[in-house]
């Protein structure tokens, strides 16, 4: 009978590499130190393939494809870094800063934000798009915590995190396209949540200052995320 | 435990019955000449009827849409093949009185014309002429022989290649082949596999899913219950929007009757196959039509799509193989297993066979529902089929494939109506939308009305399609005020060109086609609003330079 190889080689900008077929693009491309930009990924949660910013050529394909969400294929011919990309990243990037209120210099988070780290390293250096200044609503009903909407990105860890992780499932999205908004339970008061355990978790996974805790001045809120695969895994050795 | 003979006996029956009556007076009981009368036509002519001591000589029957919804309240007499447009209630006895001599000449609406000749009528072969509400009547007219024939003279994999044979393409948008797909999902190793009807249908102004489902529900049952023969599925759901009342009602009878009829449920026609249809209701989001959508919204959660593969014939419905067709393509189903696949190939064009239904609207004589062979020419639907527009102004025009599809102008309208033809156009065929706007219309603002279509229908999940529609609208609304500037146009084809690309579903990567189809063709319309060129400043007269 013949023998199925498990093992995929393909290209990452030229490079051979070898993967398991059950990695991502992303995974192989970390692997080897090859950097791709991702939002709303995180190791340790479901992929949702939602912010784009990790699109990446196939030779042959005719779409782009997410690296989180893609798995390898044999005689793959990756490209992670063209203009096109680079072009699309930093425009998507653009488009988030001109849905919300992202002005680094007053946040809690300033320094230690992803959406801030990515702009830098992408090169976005101004706005080109006309602020759509949604009305979106701050919580700060919670005892140690606070929800800033007009920070948030919709990248939906917070949502995910507290479902797959905590077992809460507090959060939730409600509306549709530019009225999306995250809310708790049915869209009541975070601090009347009859669900949330207060555990912290959705604050540490969100990548910007949109979740953080209470008392924090400009710059101060730094999250910890080793927590996630730690847990993740437990799970999987469990099972 | 029924067999097929003794249910197409009991349906002889009921035919014979029928055949008793002289006359047999048709009414329009769909959506659409519904809303106009209620069912006041009906009663008024069941009425008239007794009045007139006509009982058990003239049979009054409600059936679904006979298609030419703008004329409508609909009428149609048989066996004289009379057709009345435009009924009220008060005609009625009138309608009566003179059945069998003269008929009411100010009602007659000819049937001689373009619009009934050009059509070939498969999926709507029993619309307007069968009571969607009698299972007897659907049975009569050749319902369920082919899940008959499938049961009992073919194994899964026949039922495959007669559909491979066919070159039927899915009807949902995207004509993906439903004999590869079918064939895909029957390979699936799994215990449990699902057959998903997707009758979403959001698109404004289409009407096809929900005029099949109102006029002919049974066969979306039949079409169904064979694709669970072929792929080895026993359990499917049929995902109406809940917009759609009346469809929702009779295909709940139509479950029912079958079920009663050993067509649905366990041991089907005795033949030891299984199979359960239920339905779910969708609340009326345009993205829950996106199959990874629809799946999620069955499964209880938020209908959000997410990143295929792995399709659904992998990994579908709590994550077992499923198979998921629009209502237009399962419709064409029992057809194909009654009279073959090659009689189907050998409709149609090349590279796509078979009919397709069109929902005409818009700037249009002949408003209503179409069905023509795949490989008609635009020109044949508008102008002749359509009777161009109604108040003979030049068209300029069609958006085929709804709000994410493209306008074709006037120039291109000797072009075949197939998949490719319209991709080559910087179209699609879509679900079978066509809006016909003739040379008051401004394509600017056909372009910025799509988008805000497609701006508030856009899940809100991915970014480039939830923020670049929004900013997409915002230039759009520049243009139609004559404010926009060069760069503008510059940044509304980048913006193009990231969401076609980047989104994650198919409404973003297809919600930038009206606004790059009018650009394409109708560039100095946009040009004609842009803003003056800024003159340049004059330098200040104490300036240094002066
Ligand atoms: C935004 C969006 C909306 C859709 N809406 C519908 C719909 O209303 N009805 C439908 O049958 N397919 C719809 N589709 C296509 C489905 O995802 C899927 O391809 C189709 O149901 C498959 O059936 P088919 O192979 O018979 O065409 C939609 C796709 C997208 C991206
Ligand atoms: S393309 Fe639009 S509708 Fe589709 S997932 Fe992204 S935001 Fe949602
Ligand atoms: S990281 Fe892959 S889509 Fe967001």
């Amino acid at each position: 009978m013949a023998t199925r190889s498990r093992i995929k080689t393909l290209k990452i900008n030229g490079r051979d590499v070898s993967a398991h077929e059950d990695e991502t693009i992303l995974d192989v491309a970390m692997e080897h130190g090859v950097f791709i930009p991702t939002l709303c990924q995180i190791e340790g949660l479901t992929i949702s393939g939602a912010c784009r910013l990790c699109l990446v050529e196939v030779a042959g394909w005719r779409r782009l494809v997410p690296a989180c969400a893609t798995h390898v294929e044999e005689g793959m011919e990756i490209n992670t870094d063209t203009e096109r990309l680079r072009n699309y990243r930093r425009m998507i990037i653009e488009l988030l800063f001109s849905e919300g209120n992202h002005v680094c210099a007053v946040c809690v988070s300033n320094g230690n934000c992803e959406l801030q780290a990515l702009a830098q390293r992408l090169g976005m250096d101004h706005v080109r798009f006309t602020n759509l200044q949604p009305v979106r609503l701050v919580d700060m009903t919670h005892d140690r915590f606070v929800l800033d909407r007009n920070r948030c990105i919709l990248c939906l860890r917070c949502v995910r995190v507290c479902d797959e992780i905590e077992g809460a499932h507090t959060w939730d999205v409600k509306g549709r396209g530019s009225e999306a908004r995250v809310v708790s339970d049915l869209a009541t008061p975070w601090g009347d949540s009859a669900t949330c355990t207060s555990c912290g978790k959705c604050v540490n996974v969100c990548p910007v200052g949109a979740l953080v805790k209470k008392g924090r001045a400009i710059g101060e809120m730094v999250k910890r995320q080793d927590f996630l695969p730690y847990l993740s895994n437990m799970r999987e050795v469990k099972k | 435990m029924m067999t097929y003979d003794e249910l197409t006996d009991a349906a002889a029956e009921e035919i014979a019955r029928q055949q008793g009556y002289h006359q047999c007076v048709r009414v329009c009981m769909a959506a659409g000449c519904l809303s106009q009368h209620h069912d006041a036509i009906k009663l008024a002519l069941e009425q008239a009827v007794k009045d007139q001591g006509r009982a058990g000589e003239v049979q009054i029957k409600g059936v679904g849409c006979m298609g030419l919804c703008a004329a409508g309240p609909l009428v149609m007499v048989e066996p004289e093949g009379v057709l009345y447009e435009r009924v009220s209630p008060e005609d009625a006895s009138e309608i009566i009185a003179v059945l069998g001599s003269e008929p009411v000449q100010r009602l007659v609406c000819p049937t001689d014309v373009p619009f009934f000749e050009r059509q070939v009528k498969i999926v709507l072969e029993n619309s307007g002429v069968i009571d969607p509400e009698s299972i007897e009547e659907y049975i009569a007219a050749g319902g369920y022989e082919g899940l008959n024939r499938a049961l009992t003279e073919l194994s899964p994999n026949e039922v495959i290649a007669e559909l491979v044979r066919s070159g039927l393409r899915g009807r949902g948008g995207a004509g993906y082949p439903t004999g590869l797909k079918w064939s895909t999902v029957a390979k699936a190793i799994s215990d449990t596999k699902y057959v998903v009807c997707n009758g979403d249908e959001g698109d404004p102004g289409a009407f096809m899913d929900r005029s099949v489902l109102e006029s002919d529900p049974h066969r979306i049952i039949e079409g169904m219950a064979i694709a669970g023969y072929a792929v080895g599925a026993n359990r499917g759901f049929i995902y109406v929007r809940a917009e759609y009342p009346l469809a929702i009602e009779r295909l709940k009878l139509a479950l029912r009757h079958a079920k009663r009829n050993a067509l649905l449920g366990n041991n089907i026609l005795g033949t030891g196959f299984d199979f359960n249809l239920e339905i779910r209701l969708g609340a009326g989001a345009y993205v829950c039509g996106e199959e990874t959508a629809l799946m999620a919204s069955i499964e209880g959660k938020r209908g959000m799509p997410r990143p295929r593969p792995p399709y659904p014939a992998d990994h579908g419905l709590w994550g077992a193989p499923t198979l998921v067709n629009n209502v237009e393509t399962f419709a064409s189903i029992a057809p194909i297993l009654r009279r073959g696949g090659d009689w189907y190939a050998s409709i149609g064009s090349e590279t796509s066979k078979g009919t397709k239904v069109f929902a005409l609207a818009g700037q249009i004589r002949n408003t209503g529902l179409i069905e023509v062979p795949m490989g008609i020419t635009l020109t044949e639907i508008v102008h002749e089929i359509g009777g161009g527009t109604p108040n003979g102004r030049q068209v300029k025009a069609v958006q085929t494939g709804g709000p994410t599809g493209g306008c074709i102008p006037e120039a291109y309208f000797d072009t075949p109506v197939d998949y490719e033809s319209l991709a080559k156009l910087g179209s699609i065929m879509g679900s079978g939308g066509m809006i016909v706007m003739d040379d008051s219309s401004s394509m600017v603002e056909v372009a910025r009305y799509f988008m805000e279509f497609c701006m508030t229908e856009s899940c809100g999940k991915c970014i480039p399609c939830r923020v670049g529609t929004a900013q997409m609208y915002r230039l759009l609304d520049k243009f139609s005020q004559g404010r926009a500037t060069t760069a503008d146009l510059d940044l509304l084809e980048q913006l193009c060109d990231l969401t076609l690309n980047a989104s994650l579903c198919g409404l973003g990567q297809s919600a930038p086609n009206p606004v790059l189809s009018t650009l394409r063709y109708f560039r100095d319309e946009y040009l004609a609003r842009l803003l003056p060129a800024e003159p340049a400043l004059a330098p200040a007269p104490d300036s240094p330079a002066a």
